[in-house]
């Protein structure tokens, strides 16, 4: 078997862990599950306001982190976080959460609303976070069992104006109530 | 053929042996003292750093075997213990975690035992339930105190009448009992060691909910916090801005006092002979060092306290086939957190597998993000990702990765509820 200088590198690497001067620079996955403290292993989130990252779409991912790092979506530590990184950095982290399996949440939700939000889904919002939000067009986020709490605190914040609502969402959100959003939520919520 | 295949075959050999080690409890040792197959991890330690250690190694390779050693049957987290000894949890089952499931979910060994020593020449690691024979090894200790700088501390009583509570479990239930039972009125005198020291803001969150539970249940307290530290080590303006905002008048924080001394009985703290503070409730923080695991094993470095690493694979820079992760070693700009034990678990964990494959190291890229709370609704934070530099051939923060909140937050308290949730998550299952 041919040994190559690359594979005389690794072999001195490993016996002599020294000095990191062997080693290659941080993996998609070195990266990304350095995420996993709050969004959970491989983008599992077991918290009620966190997001879940896995099976996300590659392009919601990179607009999130580049939107964050830029400011124009308000965060507490993903602002933060986000300067950390680079774009390429970004593409990592999308890469790796899009190729994990879809995290369904179990949670407790209102049947009733969860019914009614199935009726106005269609009409409202599927143009963009499609297949009852198990997919999202171009960069929309997949909004598929992600847990209620999330998905409240990021309505409100569009609500209030303080993140900004893409113009195509702002044109189908208008005519809304506050009751048929909340029901749009819990739809989410339960889709498996 | 290759010298992993031939460890590889070796250990598909040995994986029938490999399966009853789930029956490793009665007296008879653990029968693991022998040979290994030469793909053995055991990682000491199951809190932040060594949960995430071991699950990471088995996610990345089903053929290492790892074994799990840890000397409770559960683990209480550190980070939230404050808001229990504020009294905004009844109990502390929302911090903690056993290991049925991380265990049954990875196939790692869990053995419950107290860690006696660490023979690295033989690479056995030696326990109160027999040897464990390593192929590297994987120290997540955490800390142990210096009671030896606090004239007359004895670790053996002292923590009963002057709890540290600086270890999450029985001293967080005590120091909230004593905090119960204090009069109205009272004095509580905590005291904070020089750094570095494990959690930086730790303390001050401390100080803060201590103050909000004396400001609820206890008229006309307060709470005197000497600090040995010339200033607040961490959120320093945001810690001000909360004491100002609801305990003005509660915290009496003093700067550069050095506890040097302490008298039980009398519930007295000495600061460097000159003068002495009495409290009714005297929570006493000593200094301190890394596990002292680490200590025995002959890991700890010039500063005679923590253990230098490797910043990839965090391998001892002092002993082959020891990883050391965690509040105990030297991680070059990452504060002594659990996320960053999470982060660091990882690198390691990543690297391990790599050096066992022959496969090339990859350089780290961690994260902390460490939240503290100043009231019942509100927090505050601190983020950071950090890299490896080459040339330092040191952990460094990513350029302007480092910052505060800009203020305190109630959103930052719901995210750190979800936090903890997610984090213990990870490291039980």
């Amino acid at each position: 078997m041919k040994i190559s200088r690359f594979k005389w590198a690794l072999s001195a690497a490993a016996l002599a862990m020294s000095a990191s001067a062997f080693a290659a620079p941080p993996t998609p996955a070195m990266i990304s599950n350095a995420c996993a403290g709050c969004h959970g292993t491989n983008g599992a989130s077991a918290g009620p306001s966190m997001p879940s990252l896995a099976g996300h779409n590659k392009e919601s991912i990179v607009t999130a982190m580049k939107k964050f790092k830029s400011g124009e979506r308000p965060g507490t530590v993903m602002g933060r976080l986000a300067k950390g990184y680079s774009d390429a950095d970004f593409v990592a982290m999308a890469d790796f959460f899009s190729k994990q399996k879809f995290h369904a949440t179990s949670q407790a939700l209102d049947a009733a609303k969860v019914a009614r939000g199935k009726s106005l889904e269609e009409e409202s919002c599927s143009r963009c976070h499609m297949e009852s939000g198990k997919e999202g067009k171009d960069d929309s986020p997949i909004m598929a069992s992600q847990w209620l709490p999330y998905l409240e605190i990021q309505m409100n914040q569009y609500l209030s104006g303080h993140r900004k609502m893409p113009e195509k969402m702002a044109e189908k959100v208008k005519p809304l109530s506050k009751q048929d959003l909340d029901a749009l939520l819990h739809f989410y919520a339960s889709v498996k | 053929m290759t010298m992993e295949r031939r460890s590889f075959l070796k250990l598909m050999g040995a994986g029938a042996g490999l399966g009853a080690a789930s029956l490793m409890t009665g007296c008879a040792g653990l029968g693991m003292e022998g040979p290994t197959g030469g793909r053995r991890v055991v990682v000491v330690g199951g809190g932040y750093g060594g949960t995430i250690a071991a699950k990471y190694i088995r996610m990345m390779d089903k053929s290492i075997e790892v074994v799990l050693v840890e000397r409770n049957d559960h683990f209480v987290s550190c980070p939230f213990s404050n808001l229990y000894i504020g009294g905004l949890m009844k109990d502390l089952s929302p911090l903690t975690i056993n290991y049925d499931k991380l265990a049954a979910n990875h196939g790692i060994k869990f053995v419950q035992a107290e860690v006696t020593g660490v023979d690295a020449g033989a690479k056995l690691v030696r326990t109160s339930r027999g040897d464990i024979r390593y192929d590297r090894l994987v120290l997540s200790p955490g800390i142990d105190f210096r009671t030896e700088e606090i004239k007359g501390y004895n670790l053996a009583t002292t923590p009963d009448v002057m709890p540290h509570a600086w270890k999450a479990g029985p001293q967080t239930v005590l120091l909230r009992k004593q905090l119960e039972a204090m009069p109205a009125g009272g004095t509580v005198v905590m005291s904070i060691p020089l750094a570095p020291f494990r959690c930086p803001p730790g303390p001050y969150e401390r100080a803060s909910m201590i103050a909000m539970y004396l400001k609820q249940h206890k008229p006309k307290s307060k709470i005197v916090v000497l600090d040995a530290n010339p200033d607040i080590v961490s959120k320093k303006g945001l810690f001000l801005k909360g004491w100002k905002k609801h305990y003005e008048g509660i915290i009496d924080y003093r700067p550069a006092k050095k506890v040097t001394e302490i008298d039980a009985a009398k519930k007295t703290v000495l600061i460097e002979g000159l003068e002495d503070v009495r409290g009714d409730v005297v929570n006493v923080i000593p200094p301190q060092r890394a596990g002292a695991i680490a200590v025995a094993a002959g890991l700890i470095g010039p500063d005679k306290n923590w253990c230098p690493v490797n910043p990839t694979t965090f391998e001892s820079t002092l002993r082959k086939d020891i990883h050391v992760i965690g509040d105990a070693c030297v991680a070059g700009a990452m504060p002594k957190s659990g996320y960053s034990a999470n982060s660091e678990a990882k690198s390691c964990a990543t690297n391990i597998v790599n050096a066992m494959n022959g496969r090339e190291l990859v350089d780290m890229s961690g994260i902390n993000t460490c939240y503290s709370y100043l009231s019942a609704k509100e927090a505050v934070s601190v983020t950071g990702v950090y890299l490896v530099d080459k040339a330092k051939n040191a952990i460094v923060a990513a350029p302007g990765s480092v910052a505060v909140s800009p203020d305190l937050s109630e959103l930052e308290a719901i995210y750190a509820e979800s936090w903890l949730k997610n984090i213990l998550t990870e490291m039980s299952s």
